[in-house]
């Protein structure tokens, strides 16, 4: 059985009350709360483990380093990766994206040369790919989406070709919801030999992740969507290629010798790894992960989904709201927007309820443009959410609607 | 009408209200019946930016006073600026600029003053200030 009680009661700040009225925290995708066992393991860490790392003989430093390798051990465990040096600690998913293609532009784009993304990725999965493409005269092409919020996945044949050098896509779409067929892009690409880069920021707190079975290429990111702290995140590349890929920063940890004539990099991970690293926040990394792990990834799933079947179904009750993003297969995200409404009037209506929202282009303007409108109001779930809060914020619907019509 | 008297007004009519419906009500009645901005205006070289619904400002100088006119298409937004319309228009350059516009916090409108609120309060503040900065300037160079 799902306890949500008690699940409820390892995120403290759940627990409130925003405008007198108990806390509705429907803000997921942006950021997730955080359990207890993360914050006091950020705790544990400042107040007894705390030293630099991979470079101290002293004993608080080999106390923090293997802390810091051994959560490294339980995100490439939780994704199955081949090698923990597969894992490269990042600040995010923009970064890990920054990183691809930045050192993957370096090597491998040329003139000519395309770059293929699709129309419903997030910011961070399109603007380092123009930055790219810009200093190379490479060009970024894009996979179009259906109405319903799909992509047009018979189009990928017509897009993939031989100036084809990667193929970045979002596993979850953060403004629909959308659950991509990453597994069938990537077979497709693979038929081609060009690799794919995984956009998974929305993807690791909702579903299991397995990048041996999709055969991703590289798999992007953030912990602060799964339950972790803020300002840690994943890269995770195969060998081959993090191998093949030049440095993205220089600096200290990621050298194996240096001399003012030629410096050559240590090995991996740590190529990838200049400057000294955000230990605390990898260990809450992990820490996030074994308390995912307590309750089940499948059963956080199922349940979940059942959160969004409820919510999709009340809200389609409402007159003159549609919902934008209706593919088949969807995570815990509805984005929607109610006739001749703002979607910014009905989240500072929400708000003053104390239900929090995301209003907006959420980062991803070219879905905005297709589908011709300002933004949406977007409701995200996570594995803490209730029946009752969907209530809650289905009556704060309708509440608005009638102030604001 | 002097700028504080005016906000004087407005703080006496929203004491009226005693929960945030009430008050939100009016904030959304005040944008309902804004004068309509002439649509040569409603482009986007009239834009502020900052905020997450578009507002759209312009102004116009006579006989030593600015007059602002305004539309947004969120309706509490155009009654925010509505409001700040109701204070600033009207009234010299000089006493825009000095204007510390209390009744924002008085009537509790503060909290949509963050500069990161999605209305932008701020940024269309800061926008009225600016045309009258750019009025009194032309107005010294022209003496
Ligand atoms: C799909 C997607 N990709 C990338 C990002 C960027 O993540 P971060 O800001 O944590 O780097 C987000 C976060 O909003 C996202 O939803």
């Amino acid at each position: 059985m799902y306890n949500i009680n008690a699940i409820r009661l390892d995120f403290p700040a759940l627990h409130q009350q925003v405008y007198n009225h108990p806390l509705v925290y429907l803000d997921n995708a942006a950021t997730t709360q955080k359990p207890k066992i993360v914050i006091d393991t950020l705790l544990e860490y400042y107040n007894k483990q705390n030293s630099n790392i991979h470079r101290g003989v002293h004993y608080l430093s080999q106390q923090a380093t293997t802390a810091y390798e051994e959560a490294r051990k339980t995100i490439q465990i939780f994704i199955n990766a081949e090698h923990s040096h597969e894992i490269i600690f990042t600040r995010g998913t923009t970064e890990s994206i920054n990183l691809v293609a930045s050192s993957f532009g370096k090597q491998f784009l040329k003139a000519g040369d395309e770059v293929l993304i699709t129309a419903m990725e997030h910011h961070s999965n399109i603007v380092p790919w123009q930055l790219a493409c810009e200093e190379r005269q490479t060009k970024l092409k894009v996979i179009p989406i259906a109405n319903n919020g799909e992509l047009l996945i018979n189009d990928i044949d017509k897009l993939l070709s031989k100036k084809t050098k990667i193929v970045a896509v979002t596993h979850i779409s953060n403004a629909l919801g959308t659950i991509n067929p990453i597994k069938e892009i990537i077979k497709k690409a693979h038929q081609q030999n060009i690799p794919v880069l995984i956009d998974g920021a929305q993807a690791l707190p909702h579903i299991k992740i397995d990048v041996q079975e999709l055969d991703c290429d590289f798999y992007c990111f953030s912990g602060h969507k799964m339950y972790a702290p803020m300002g840690v995140g994943i890269l995770y590349g195969k060998e081959k290629w993090l191998e093949e890929l030049p440095p993205y920063q220089g600096g200290g940890e990621m050298i194996e010798n240096v001399t003012f004539d030629k410096t050559t990099y240590n090995e991996l991970p740590y190529k990838f790894e200049a400057g000294t690293p955000n230990v605390g926040d990898g260990l809450g990394l992990a820490a996030a992960i074994k308390y995912m792990n307590t309750i089940g990834l499948g059963n956080i799933n199922s349940y979940e989904l059942s959160l969004l079947d409820y919510a999709t179904k009340k809200l389609k009750k409402i007159e003159g709201l549609r919902i934008i993003g209706e593919a088949h297969e969807k995570a815990g995200v509805i984005s929607f927007i109610i006739k001749n409404i703002h979607p910014s009037d009905i989240g500072t209506i929400l708000d003053k309820l104390g239900i929090a929202v995301r209003t907006g282009h959420h980062c991803a303007q070219p879905i905005m443009d297709f589908y011709k409108i300002p933004g949406t109001v977007r409701a995200s779930f996570a594995l803490y959410n209730t029946f009752e809060e969907i209530d809650i914020f289905v009556e704060g619907i309708i509440k608005a609607k009638k102030m604001l019509e | 009408m002097k700028i504080e008297k005016i906000e004087k007004e407005i703080i006496s009519e929203f004491e009226n209200f005693d929960d945030w419906i009430d008050k939100y009500n009016h904030i959304i009645e005040f944008g309902k019946s804004l004068q309509p901005i002439d649509e040569k205006y409603k482009t986007d070289s009239y834009v502020i930016t900052g905020c997450q619904s578009k507002v759209w400002l312009h102004a116009t100088f006579n006989e030593g006073k600015i007059f602002f006119e305004a539309d947004s298409d969120a309706i509490i937004t155009k009654g925010i600026v509505g409001l700040l319309i109701r204070v600033l228009s009207n009234q010299s350059p000089d006493d825009i600029i000095k204007a510390k516009l209390e009744f924002i916090e008085k009537v509790g409108l503060h909290e949509h003053l963050s500069p990161t609120r999605s209305n932008g309060l701020t940024s269309m503040l800061k926008q009225m200030k600016l045309y009258a900065l750019a009025f009194k300037t032309k107005l010294s160079q022209n003496q």
